[in-house]
């Protein structure tokens, strides 16, 4: 269906991520934020506490990041459109929830702008640290979607994306910025309400009586129902049936955690977003996402000035991580170069998927600012030979 | 244009971001060209040296931080000493010419002053020195077609003060012109020096 217009603030802008993303949220038809403000991340809350009331919805602040993480899925589960926005100690403190609503299949948005950690770190500078965390951060066994924009116009288009991925697959998308991107300030062009589509809730069409709050049809992915709506409702974060009631058993348990597995996992080539780009007859391949593909892209263009054979593959989902891809390119180029603002994250996944075929090199960065394009230069000459 | 990087500098309170912001959105709205602006966050942001970053092309910006500014655009003689010798050698430095004085340059500096917030006081309001300098900027530096930068500041602004500051960007325009036409300054250092130190 088409974006309600009363959220869309078409025209062209020059705003920064964190506003972007904030429209973006608007646009997908978010109604509802619970958020215990961060820096650098608060633009965000800031722009939709004042924005969201003027087209109906609400936000609250919080006493703290569990209650924010816990409320947006109330929300939810109350027929909004919601999500929450924080950055590393707050994304820590939601790992508990964010389990909980891949256990609940509750659809809904984690915003996280990067920043340097562990622990309190470097406030007002980034980082790429969560990736790790955005994919293992609760326990359990499950999977989520996680969207890397690189520039303020993907924090609102992706956002958009991130808000109909969580609709389509009931699940807990994480969307991965970082200070820089959320900081910059660039041209946004919004379009039109009627060119933005956006995914509606998966709402039941069956009757009270053959409703089955976790029934599925076979399409791995059960129809909702809103509490209050004279449906059966039991939501729970205990193994549960496909009436939404406790049940404990292994048998259970194999059935529903497989399930929520493999409905995002049987879908990675559908949900999977990257940008290639010279990679047919390339030796060395540069895999990187968020605000580092940009001086990738930058270190890239100086290799190929120096008559290197240089490939792009951009990450844009970085999770469910696009595996195949890489096996692809594994067996015909000779390595992976992959920069990241951290000590190395996506990088063991590379290493894994690429396995043993095409060597793989990390570009660390602790984090507190972006790459010099030089570093990664460096090291696409050395992986070339 | 090819990739242009500008510092605009000052204390807090004088608009400083603005000034960046109405530039930025000049380039890349009006012009149909690139623009990023990334701002300095942190405590510093607070009364003291206050600067945005400013990166103009007419190809899409990669990288987003400036490493050696091809201009800067400074209003305070704090933000001068904490920024101006990351300057280029034959770079242009833009100056508030009473809040300033340049004590240790290179001689290839294009140097350019306005008494910015002398102009916004007689427009009134001092507040708008910011956009005198926007004005005087976009004269001396003929990066941006004048006519892009005063749609910039025209929808930058609140409606009720959209007259006053397109007058300041007039104003600062004209000043402008008439120094690009006189050339680049030469400052006293020495007399600058012992000056200097009052202004910090």
């Amino acid at each position: 269906m088409k974006a309600d217009p009363r959220g869309v603030l078409t025209g062209t802008h020059f705003m920064d991520g964190d506003h972007a993303c904030c429209e973006g949220a608007l646009a997908a038809g978010a109604r509802f934020a619970a958020g215990y403000p961060i820096t650098p991340s608060t633009e965000v809350v800031e722009r939709f506490a004042q924005r969201v009331p003027t087209v109906g919805g609400c936000f609250i602040q919080m006493e703290d990041e569990l209650a924010a993480s816990i409320t947006l899925q109330g929300g939810v589960w109350g027929g909004a459109k919601a999500f929450t926005v924080t950055s590393g100690p707050g994304f820590s403190l939601m790992m508990e929830h964010i389990g909980y609503a891949a256990m609940t299949e509750t659809p809904c948005v984690f915003v996280d702008v990067q920043r340097g950690g562990p622990s309190t770190g470097l406030p007002t500078l980034p980082a790429q640290g969560d990736m790790m965390q955005a994919r293992w951060g609760s326990h359990g066994d499950y999977e989520i979607i996680a969207l890397c924009p690189n520039s303020p116009q993907e924090c609102f288009d992706l956002t958009i994306k991130a808000f109909n991925l969580a609709e389509e697959f009931r699940v807990p998308v994480m969307f991965m910025m970082d200070e820089v991107v959320g900081h910059m300030t660039e041209k946004v062009v919004i379009p039109p309400a009627d060119e933005i589509e956006v995914t509606p809730r998966k709402h039941t069409h069956k009757s009270v009586e053959d409703y089955l709050p976790y029934g599925t049809n076979g399409d791995m992915v059960p129809e909702m129902a809103h509490a209050g709506e004279g449906y059966k409702f039991h939501v729970t974060g205990l193994t549960h049936d496909e009436r939404g009631y406790p049940n404990m058993t292994p048998k259970m348990q194999q059935k529903l955690v497989t399930r929520l597995q493999n409905k995002i996992l049987s879908a990675t080539d559908r949900i999977s977003m990257f940008e290639e780009e010279g990679t047919a007859d390339a030796d060395v391949v540069v895999v990187s996402y968020g605000i580092t593909s940009r001086v990738a892209q930058r270190a890239i263009e100086m290799a190929r000035a120096d008559g290197l054979k240089v490939g792009k593959l951009r990450l844009i989902t970085a999770w469910p991580f696009p595996e195949n891809k890489i096996r692809q390119l594994a067996a015909h180029i000779k390595a992976f170069v992959v920069p990241e603002l951290n000590l190395g994250q996506m990088v063991r996944e590379v290493e894994r998927a690429a396995a043993g075929k095409a060597q793989t090199f990390l570009v660390p960065h602790a984090g507190g600012s972006v790459h010099h394009p030089e570093e990664i230069l460096a090291f696409i000459q050395e992986a070339v030979r | 244009m090819p990739l242009t990087e500008i510092r605009v500098a000052g204390f807090g309170g004088q608009g400083v971001i603005l000034s960046a912001i109405v530039l930025g959105k000049a380039c890349s709205i009006y012009e149909g060209k690139f623009a990023t602006m990334t701002q300095n966050f942190g405590p510093e942001a607070r009364g003291g040296a206050c600067s945005a970053q400013l990166m103009l092309s007419d190809t899409p910006v990669l990288y987003p931080y400036v490493t050696q500014p091809d201009i800067m655009v400074v209003m305070s003689q704090e933000a001068y000493v904490k920024f101006a010798s990351e300057l280029k050698e034959d770079g242009t430095l833009i100056i508030e010419r009473d809040l300033v004085r340049v004590t240790d340059l290179p001689k290839q500096t294009k140097i350019y002053s306005v008494p910015a917030t002398r102009i916004a006081e007689e427009l009134g309001k001092r507040m708008v020195l910011n956009i005198v300098m926007v004005g005087f900027f976009t004269a001396v530096t003929q990066l941006l077609e004048a006519d892009a930068v005063r749609k910039a500041v025209a929808d930058s602004v609140p409606a009720s003060f959209r007259e006053l500051n397109l007058k300041a960007f007039d104003r600062g325009y004209e000043y402008g012109v008439s120094a690009l036409a006189a050339g680049p300054e030469t400052p006293d250092l020495e007399q600058n020096a012992a000056v200097s130190q009052e202004l910090v």
